[in-house]
């Protein structure tokens, strides 16, 4: 492929997709005025964006609480799932101790649990019991994946290493959290997505007023028939987990384009 | 004792070696050898016969069951030693300069101080050109060749290598065994070359182990009458025919029930 073919193939991944999606709205528009659908059982886009330019300062508001609680959920769910991975790669008898133990904290659907938290934690406190719950959400799968890639270290290499001596920090530095990068950064992709979930179910369960977030919005919208409004904040909901899921990507493709298989563009 | 008669000792004494893995399999039973200082030795043998798993205990990366090994200048411990794998197993997520600087790095030498260093190693093995590039950007011969360069940066007395060019294709492996001498005639350190090849093991080597499997142990031990440096001339010469024939006879024999 030439330059200039491989940016108009660039572009047209691009425009494609964004191409269906004004189709998809316009088919949308004109479904609903012909068809005369109540605004309060399927709103057109065009009255959603009304309800969103209408509803901008307290949406975005929301926006940004959900946001918070996300990242800051994602960011301990990476520190602590690779910190006790690493835990477990240097004591196989910690490993076996606490794994299932992970396993269960994973297992146990988190809504069933969010009650609990929200009681504990105390309603004065919600954004707190909103960050452990998306926190128990995003977790495991850094801790899974993380513990995979250290194991996955070359077994030569590993020898290599021990022939010269290293240290065991040296071998889990420069041998076994490298190997464990890409593993590290697929369990990142999943937990940014769950990161979200958690939050919302959180939000959900803890309702009342409380939360302020995004998912608290959609219920409150919903008690009051206010479809549109709804739609609103289910747009911006699903714009942060696109939002999450691309910046998670993008940091994937920076940190491995060198040198992994995953991230290698190959011509033809 | 005197600086003659030290000269005289094998750098490295095996005695007895045996190893049985825990499958019940017997790798090595019974192996004595003497390696000389400064010598180019071949292990060769079908696979199974337990020669990666006697070069694997040479090194000290796994212990015998049985038997003693003892080096010249430091008793059990082995000295520093630089190792090649049948891979080249380098790590993926460094540059060329990065993978060789390794063992230096391990060594608590900062990339500074070892700059030096690895440009003469990477020089010494015509990569000089490709400090910067990553492994895969490489050639599976280059590869192999930076895998050497990392091994020879420490400038160790003895080199044990493992099957290293057998994934390579002939071309390839020829030009490496050439390589691989030129190096061995100019700094002398101690290689023990484990390969499946009758032709590598004779082209190469002063001396040739060997080996039959069920149980591993030493068949022959049969020196090649050649000096160096070897080329072409010698592949086609009667004294390598005739020690190939002589090895391939030993190998014959031993897997004769």
């Amino acid at each position: 492929m030439t330059r200039d073919e491989r940016f108009f193939a660039r572009v047209l991944r691009f425009l494609v997709p964004v191409a269906v999606g004004i189709a998809f709205l316009v088919l949308w528009e004109v479904l609903v005025r012909a068809s005369g659908i109540r605004p309060f059982v399927l709103p057109a886009p065009s009255v959603i964006a009304e309800s969103l330019a209408a509803n901008f300062p307290s949406l975005m508001g929301s926006l940004w609480v959900t946001l918070r609680v996300t990242t800051s959920a994602f960011l301990l769910a990476v520190v602590g799932g690779v910190g006790l991975a690493i835990l477990f790669s240097q004591s196989r008898h910690v490993e076996m101790a606490f794994f299932p133990y992970a396993v269960v904290l994973q297992v146990t659907p988190i809504i069933s649990i969010a009650p609990l938290i929200l009681i504990w934690v105390g309603y004065d406190r919600v954004e707190l019991a909103l960050l452990i719950l998306a926190w128990v959400a995003a977790f495991f799968p850094i801790l899974s994946n993380t513990t995979l890639g250290l194991r996955s270290a070359d077994h030569n290499l590993r020898d290599l290493f021990r022939l010269y001596g290293a240290s065991r920090w040296q071998i889990l530095t420069e041998l076994q959290l490298p190997s464990a990068l890409p593993y590290i950064l697929a369990g990142m992709k999943i937990s940014g997505g769950l990161a979200l979930i958690g939050t919302v179910v959180a939000e959900f369960v803890a309702g009342s007023g409380a939360a302020t977030g995004l998912a608290w919005r959609i219920v409150e919208a919903g008690n009051r028939l206010d479809i549109p409004r709804m739609f609103a904040a289910l747009f911006l909901l699903s714009a942060l987990g696109i939002a999450i899921f691309f910046a998670l990507t993008l940091l994937e493709n920076r940190l491995l384009r060198r040198w992994h298989e995953s991230a290698i563009r190959r011509e033809g | 004792m005197t600086a003659d008669a030290r000269e005289a000792l094998p750098l490295v004494q095996l005695r007895g070696i045996g190893k049985t893995y825990p499958n019940g399999t017997v790798a090595l039973a019974g192996v004595d050898a003497e390696i000389r200082k400064s010598g180019f030795v071949s292990l060769v043998g079908p696979s199974g016969c337990g020669k990666s798993t006697l070069l694997r205990i040479i090194a000290g990366l796994i212990a015998p069951d049985s038997g003693t090994l003892s080096w010249q200048a430091t008793g059990e411990r082995p000295p520093d030693i630089g190792f090649v794998f049948q891979d080249a197993t380098l790590m993926p997520w460094a540059r060329v300069a990065d993978n060789v600087h390794l063992p230096l790095k391990l060594a608590g030498v900062s990339k500074d101080k070892a700059s030096p260093r690895i440009k003469a190693a990477l020089a010494r093995v015509g990569l000089a050109d490709f400090a910067t590039v990553f492994p895969r950007e490489l050639s599976g011969g280059m590869k192999m060749r930076v895998s050497i360069a990392r091994a020879l940066v420490t400038e160790p007395p003895v080199l044990l290598m493992d099957e290293p060019f057998a994934a390579l294709d002939e071309f390839t492996r020829e030009k490496l065994d050439d390589d691989l001498l030129d190096l061995w005639t100019a700094q002398r350190f101690t290689t023990i070359f484990v390969t499946h090849s009758i032709y590598e093991s004779v082209y190469l080597s002063e001396r040739i182990l060997v080996m039959g499997a069920r149980p591993g142990r030493i068949l022959a031990d049969i020196a090649v009458d050649a000096s160096y440096p070897r080329g072409r001339a010698f592949r086609e010469s009667k004294t390598y025919l005739d020690t190939c024939a002589t090895v391939s006879a030993a190998l014959r024999d031993g897997a004769m029930p």
